[in-house]
């Protein structure tokens, strides 16, 4: 099947998701990242790779933080970056998805990075473009409903490159909702991928998807069994809706089975690093002890994750 | 002109009603098929059809076509070779009054193209709250009950089903648990996991399926269900079957090819209801199918490209089948090597068994419902080819093999390429 994100030079015209790309354009992506790290540290944080190039941050869900960093990223980059937030205008008024599209290709958008509910709508997007042979626009996702976030992916593959240096030999832990986490799939297609030795998916069963084990993880039902001998535990937000209900009694009683504790993060190899992709819920899914603990690499995913958009988006021009 | 006297000549005539294939003529008059090899005593043909190289068989029966538009989807059944179809009663407004189902009767009647045959609503405005008048439903021409998509609560299906076993009505179900298929868009399963779609257990079909043989037994109730999706639910039907329950079932012609991979990148035009599951379940309803526990349909749904033009989960349902249904049942015959007398059982006789109608062969006395087509030619599946204003399909570029070259109904040619 075609891949809608590469050209058929099998280069980056779009990213979507992390499924489907190949081990070495990985690969390339943290090492251009890599190569940005040193920018963020300079007097002037500009290069100008995307000099007279508009961004246009299109989030049709609500994330501060998440379009802040593209702004940061793109900025860095030199582009004009123009935030739309579109779940407050054109959709309340009835336009769809590919109404509002339009709208900005004739606004002479360079480069979308969209942010959507619904999964698959950046794909939407890009086969838009194809048909109407726009193949200079470039979409990049930064998050589709339950499906993927791959510059969080990518920015976690970062953050456990620059501790752990090697994947063949790693043994990651993704801790708990799994079922409705873009970040768990982004994160579990990468390390798989990257070829890490072992990745599992530790949750209830009301939190794991069906089949999950078709992408290649080990299921575990216990944390303790989960974080055994891990060298990177990935501790995944609960969102406050699903903390009662069908799916979980309560959040005093997830945090009892599933919450990262000391006592459990002890279990984990001596030099094992917790990672988060924020915003996170303390004492829920995490223990202040930890979160605020010397093997948490929390920030520092943060800043590598300016890089690694930073990197995304030079690449995608260039293509 | 409408009656005249026709002779079909040169063809392969397959009957699978009477168990024939071979090359014989076949003679019409006054709407029905008076003979067949031989003309009758004092025939003289109006007209005569040269068939060389072509099947002859009896007109498509469809259980499930929904009718956007009247006419173009009636024109795109008979340009499919379908002369009888079922309309579920989820039109808008549903068919839960005699005078609704009287217009709709009468308007395909006056368009003289494929016979339309309603099914009523189950319950008033498929609300699922009180059962609709199902004598003046059947009075009006209605020949079963149905809910479509719509759920119903067990009690009310259970008296919706003593009530029409009192009259002998038939009533067909879509079996979905709507609890279990809950915000449900594919099936729940490795691609919907993968691809962060909320998915539709397996379980949602075998519970209501379990349920519905259940109410069925102990009320005697005549019941067909509807688009099965799973494995596990032909098994159920197969075991009750067994049992000599009298229940039927029938599988959309696209849960006969397709599957849950056939999604990829979220292709909404891979979006069914029920969803497109696993390839295990694909090839058990092949099986089914091929030992003739289940019927085809198309399961035609005209969806225009508004409804298709969105995020997977948020697209409607559905594709276009009528033109296809022949073609694809022809490409399942060939690739599971079944003769295809017995695959156009399928799509003829057995449905029209189903429905209790008089269509679906070629027997001499019979309604002269007769579809002509090439099975060797092929064509290209694209907007402008399908007559149906439902222009989507998964098959949108393929090439299909297979084409309608006549179609009669009444002894009428009321289709001509």
């Amino acid at each position: 099947m075609h891949n809608p994100q590469l050209n058929a030079n099998g280069e980056l015209t779009h990213l979507l998701s992390i499924e489907g790309l190949p081990r070495e354009l990985i690969h390339q992506i943290l090492d251009t990242a890599s190569s940005f790290i040193e920018v963020s540290d300079r007097d002037v944080k500009k290069v100008p790779l995307l000099r007279g190039k508009s961004v246009f941050n299109v989030f049709f869900e609500n994330s501060t933080r998440t379009r802040t960093t593209f702004e940061i990223a793109a900025k860095r980059l030199s582009a004009d970056v123009i935030n739309l937030d579109v779940t407050r205008s054109s959709t309340a008024k009835g336009e769809t998805l590919l109404d509002t599209v339009d709208n900005l290709i004739a606004m002479h958008a360079d480069m979308f990075v969209v942010r959507h509910a619904a999964s698959g709508a950046p794909h939407l997007i890009t086969e838009h473009l194809r048909r109407l042979g726009r193949n200079d626009v470039h979409v990049v996702n930064a998050g589709d409903g339950r499906h993927a976030h791959p510059t969080q992916g990518l920015l976690d593959m970062y953050t456990i490159r620059h501790y752990k240096k090697d994947f063949s030999n790693l043994v990651v832990a993704v801790v708990g909702d799994i079922l409705h986490s873009r970040v768990a799939r982004s994160d579990i297609t990468a390390l798989t991928t990257l070829g890490a030795a072992e990745v599992r998916a530790v949750g209830p069963k009301t939190l794991l998807p069906a089949a999950i084990e078709r992408m290649g993880v080990r299921v575990c039902h216990d944390l303790r069994e989960g974080v055994r001998d891990c060298d990177v535990v990935i501790m995944l937000r609960l969102q406050n809706e699903r903390m009662n209900g069908a799916l979980l009694p309560s959040a005093r009683e997830y945090f009892s089975c599933y919450g990262l504790t000391p006592e459990i993060l002890a279990l984990a190899k001596p030099d094992a690093i917790v990672m988060h992709p924020g915003p996170m819920n303390r004492g829920v899914e995490i223990d202040s002890d930890v979160a605020d603990g010397p093997q948490a690499v929390i920030l520092p995913q943060v800043t590598f994750g300016i890089a690694v958009r930073m990197a995304v988006m030079g690449i995608l021009a260039g293509n | 002109m409408n009656r005249q006297n026709l002779h079909i000549r040169n063809a392969r005539l397959i009957d699978p009603r009477n168990g024939l294939d071979e090359p014989l003529d076949l003679f019409v008059s006054d709407a029905r098929i008076t003979a067949i090899g031989q003309p009758p005593a004092g025939f003289s043909a109006d007209r005569s059809i040269d068939a060389s190289g072509l099947i002859v068989c009896p007109g498509l029966v469809d259980l499930s076509t929904r009718l956007g538009g009247i006419e173009p989807e009636l024109a795109a059944a008979v340009a499919g070779g379908v002369t009888s179809l079922a309309c579920p009663p989820d039109t808008k407004p549903p068919l839960d009054e005699p005078g609704l189902v009287e217009r709709l009767v009468r308007r395909s009647e006056t368009l003289g193209l494929a016979r339309v045959y309603p099914i009523g609503a189950l319950t008033q405005a498929l609300a699922g709250q009180r059962l609709a008048e199902m004598n003046g439903l059947a009075r009006a021409g209605c020949i079963g009950f149905s809910q479509a998509n719509q759920p119903i609560d067990t009690q009310l299906l259970l008296r919706a089903m003593q009530y029409a076993a009192t009259f002998s009505y038939a009533l067909r179900l879509r079996p979905q648990d709507q609890f279990l298929a809950r915000d449900g868009v594919a099936h729940d399963g490795e691609v919907a996991s993968r691809l962060g779609l909320t998915g539709i257990p397996v379980s949602a079909e075998t519970v209501a399926v379990a349920t519905a043989l259940q109410l069925a037994s102990e009320t005697g109730v005549r019941l067909h269900l509807s688009r099965l999706s799973s494995a596990a639910g032909v098994e159920l039907v197969r075991a009750a079957k067994r049992s000599r329950l009298p229940v039927s079932c029938d599988v959309a012609i696209h849960h006969l090819h397709l599957s849950e991979m056939d999604i990829g990148y979220f292709d909404s035009n891979a979006r069914f209801d029920p969803p497109l599951r696993a390839h295990s379940d694909r090839d058990a309803l092949r099986a089914a199918v091929r030992e003739g526990l289940a019927a085809i349909c198309s399961d035609h749904t005209p969806v225009d490209a508004d409804g298709k033009q969105l995020p997977f989960a948020e697209a409607t349902p559905g594709a276009t089948g009528l033109e296809l249904l022949l073609p694809l049942t022809l490409l399942w015959a060939q690739q599971v090597k079944l003769p295809l007398a017995e695959a156009l059982a399928r799509i003829t006789c057995d449905p029209a068994e189903i429905l209790g109608i008089d269509g679906g062969s070629l027997s001499v006395g019979s309604r002269a419902d007769i579809c002509i087509f090439d099975p060797d030619e092929a064509w290209r599946v694209s907007p402008e080819a399908l007559r149906s204003q439902g222009k989507n399909t998964p098959y949108l570029g393929y090439e299909m093999s297979g084409r309608v070259r006549m179609t009669l109904v009444g002894g009428r040619i009321v289709f001509e390429a």
